[in-house]
This record gives C-alpha cells, structure tokens and sequence, in this order.
C-alpha cells in the first residue's frame, strides 16, 4: 500500500504499474467467494466444480474484482477513488497456479482527474482476466 | 441438438418477449453496509487500504469515514448460503429465461464481460437495494464453447433514500454444451493440468506425414505419376488426378512467402505474440507454420528460414521455423 496517494500531475500515459503475482490458493478462491456472499457451490465444493466440467473450485467474479481493485489502489494510495471497473473474463482461475497482475496508464482526463489504467491478470493457462478500472487521483496543492 | 430452421425461429420470437423487461424481483441487501463484512472481504482479497477499515487514516482521507471497498457493491445484495441450494424464485424472469435455454439444450452457461460503475462510495449504515433489467439478447454465434447467444443484463443500485449508487452490466454465454470432455476427477495434482495445443484431425490420407514428424522427419508428398510436390497430404494429385503418391524428406530450407502476427484472441497453449508464416521451401512446395525465437517486428517477406522438429508440448511435435543463420 501506497502511504501516500499519488497525484494526478505526476503520472503519465505509458506509466507501468508494479507487477503483482498473486497465489491461487484453495482459501483464496474460497474466502473470497465467501466474503462477496456468492456460496455458488463450483466456488466451494469441490466435487460441485468437477460435475461442472473444471478440475477444481474456481474464482467467482467478485473476487477477480476486488483484487483487479486492490491492485490498482494499492498502487494509487488512499485518496485514490475507483470509478469504473469494466473486464473481460477468460481463463480460470484455478488453485495451484499464480495470477499476475500488470497495469498500464491508457489516458488521462483533466476535466475530472481521472486516469484510465488497463490491466490484465494472466494466469498460466492465458488470460483470466483484462479490462480497464476508471480512477481518480487527488489533483493541485 | 440442434434446432431445425423453423424451431429456431419460434425458440427466437420467445426470447423476444424478454428483452427490455425488469427481471421481476427486487434484491435487496439484508444487513446494513457494515465493518464486519467489509472487514472479512478485505481480508479474503488481502486489501489493506486504510479507508475501508481504519477510522482514523479513514477520517484523514478524501473519503472522511470508513468506506466500503467499491468492488463489493454486489456483495451487500447476493444471496448467501441460499445460493447453494439453487432453489430459484418463480418470479424471477431471468432464471425463467435460462430454463427456457436449458429446454433448448443450451445448458452450458459462463459469464463474459461486466462492467460497474461507482457513483458514490457506500459507508457504513447504507441500505441498498437492486433492480436487475435484461437489456439485450445476441443473435446465434458460433463461439469457441459452441454455439449460443449472449444475454446482457443492467443492474441499477440505490441506497436507502432511492438515489442510485451504482450500476453494473453483465454478459453470460447461454451455449449448447454438447460433449464437453468428462471431469478431470481424477485430476489431485497441484498445479492445473496446463492447456496442450490444438491435435491435428488424424485419418488415412494424413497420418503418416505426422508419423514421419515424430521421428522428426518433415515429409514432402509427390505424385508418382508427374512428381508434383503437394503440401498438406490429400489423397489425389491436384496437376493429374492421380491417386498414386510417395514422398520426399524436406531440407527444411525456405524464405517467408507472406506472415501474420497473432496477438488476440490468446487460445491456451500458444505462446503470444504468434508469428505464423506461410514457407515457400527449397524443394518446390509450400508450408505454414511458426516462426520463433524472433520479435514479430524484425520478420519480414523474402527472409531465409530453416525448419527443425520439435516438441511444443507434451504429445506434439511440429516442425518450427527459425531464421536462417
């Protein structure tokens, strides 16, 4: 996390975000499904996942959401505000692998302050996840 | 199954009646945004953002008081562990409208895109409720699941005082599952079985060119009669017609006829970007395959290449090409 929030005018398009691997565990996929309030069983149950076609439990969307959105605010720091998050899904995420998470600033808006980063999060299978999260930086003196 | 002309027409009319209608029921969350879950939400997604669960970094911040992570805005209004029963409400038009795809046999059903807006951010003490509208359904597509129609719905969001605080747009794929490949049940091992690449379609007029390839041999048919070369194997010479044919072993030498760079879609097993050239080769005859260990940017038209066999996964060999030195 970010101590402070960095400031419109200081970033660019083309700035990189810090690369961020993230671990696919069994309590990931699971605490995650749980804390968004989505039981879906193939998000739980193992045996539910495998009669759906998949190996294992698979990330539910709102997770993919809320660590597309840790991502980016981790980077962006406290004063930062997410105004649209809009992905792509495509491969599983599944336990055993790792997600990493890249990002890059697409565009800037001075009307609003808000900066455009394009993500995607790749797993080894291919692309789980891409898209675009809409942010507003803290802006002036 | 598939549905004949005339099905598929009456099938499609039904599905009419439910564009642009508001989903029946309204889903509204059962606790008041509060710490508790937004404090186990941030945990699961290891967010450590003060603004969401420490008052006082919280009050200091743009945001004034603890708020809650935008990304859970569904979450204040999904169903729990009753989720798990897969009891549906009968009101519920959009259950309704994908039991009418079940009945159609398109069973399979996977979530594509969606898209949320946060207007404002929740704090605790918000009460939030959601209307859900089905906006749109594809036409038929042919997609790499198999075929189907894509459904989008929009979900408004509003807080105790009806002011909306955020939407969210959601595509599914309602497709026909045919013969997926039976569950990995016996699969325990740790890290998911990786994606091989796509097999070639195997029978009598091909799979002894393939043969060849696993004793790494790149083979080159020729027509017995007039000694044409042809590429890929096919049982009748396209010059004379005729069906008598040996073959010849490739130098693996050539130039780059013409080429693409394949950047999007990703199909797993590939590795991206993707150069893939069509190989004019020393003894006469074309070939396509990919050109490796080069940046797409330096291929270019006329560049001499060598072919080598090799393995590009756990089954498969194939021959690839590199420039020549």
């Amino acid at each position: 996390m970010s101590a402070t929030t960095i400031r419109y005018e200081d970033v660019s398009v083309g700035d990189t975000l810090p690369e961020l691997p993230i671990p696919l565990t069994v309590s990931l996929i699971v605490s995650g499904a749980l804390a968004s309030q989505d039981y879906t069983p193939v998000h739980h149950d193992k045996k539910a996942a495998q009669e759906a076609g998949m190996q294992d439990v698979f990330m539910n969307i709102l997770t993919t959401n809320g660590l597309v959105s840790r991502f980016v605010t981790h980077w962006a720091g406290i004063d930062a505000q997410v105004r649209n998050v809009n992905i792509k899904l495509g491969t599983p995420n599944l336990p055993g692998d790792t997600m990493t998470l890249t990002g890059e600033i697409k565009d800037k808006d001075d009307a609003t302050a808000t900066v455009v980063v394009e993500i995607a999060g790749k797993n080894s299978w291919g692309a789980h996840v891409t898209g675009t999260v809409k942010l507003a930086l803290p802006q002036g003196a | 199954m598939s549905l004949s002309g005339k099905e598929r027409e009456e099938f499609e009319k039904q599905l009419e009646a439910y564009v642009g209608i508001d989903i029946g029921i309204e889903d509204a969350s059962r606790d008041a945004v509060n710490q508790a879950m937004i404090r186990q939400w941030c945990e699961a997604m290891g967010d450590a953002c003060g603004a969401y669960t420490a008052p006082e970094a919280a009050a200091k911040s743009v945001h004034g008081e603890v708020v809650a992570p935008p990304a859970m805005l569904q979450a204040w209004i999904l169903g729990g562990v009753a989720m798990a029963t897969g009891e549906d409400d009968p009101r519920d038009k959009q259950r309704e409208l994908h039991r009418l795809f079940d009945a159609r046999g398109y069973t399979g059903v996977v979530a594509t895109n969606t898209e949320q807006e946060y207007l404002r951010y929740l704090k605790l003490g918000d009460r939030i409720r959601a209307r859900t509208q089905i906006e749109s359904i594809s036409e038929q597509k042919a997609t790499g699941l198999g075929i189907g129609y894509f459904i989008n719905t929009r979900t408004r969001f509003v807080d105790q005082n009806d002011k909306e605080v955020g939407w969210m747009t959601f595509r599914v794929l309602k497709f026909e599952a045919g013969d997926q490949p039976a569950a990995a049940a016996e699969s325990n091992s740790a890290v998911p079985a990786k994606p091989q690449r796509l097999r070639p379609a195997l029978g009598h007029d091909n799979r002894w060119w393939w043969d060849c390839v696993e004793k790494d041999e790149l083979a080159i048919q020729r027509c017995s009669a007039c000694a044409v070369l042809r590429h890929p194997p096919r049982p009748m010479c396209g010059e004379c017609q005729s069906t008598e044919w040996d073959y010849v072993f490739s130098s693996g030498e050539g130039t780059i006829h013409s080429y693409v760079v394949i950047r999007h879609p990703e199909v797993p097993g590939y590795t991206y970007p993707l150069v893939v050239a069509v190989v004019d080769l020393a003894e006469g005859t074309r070939f396509v395959g990919n050109v490796v260990d080069i940046e797409p940017e330096e291929v270019e038209i006329g560049m001499a290449v060598q072919a080598s066999i090799e393995r590009v996964d756990d089954e498969m060999k194939l021959p690839v090409f590199r420039r020549a030195s």
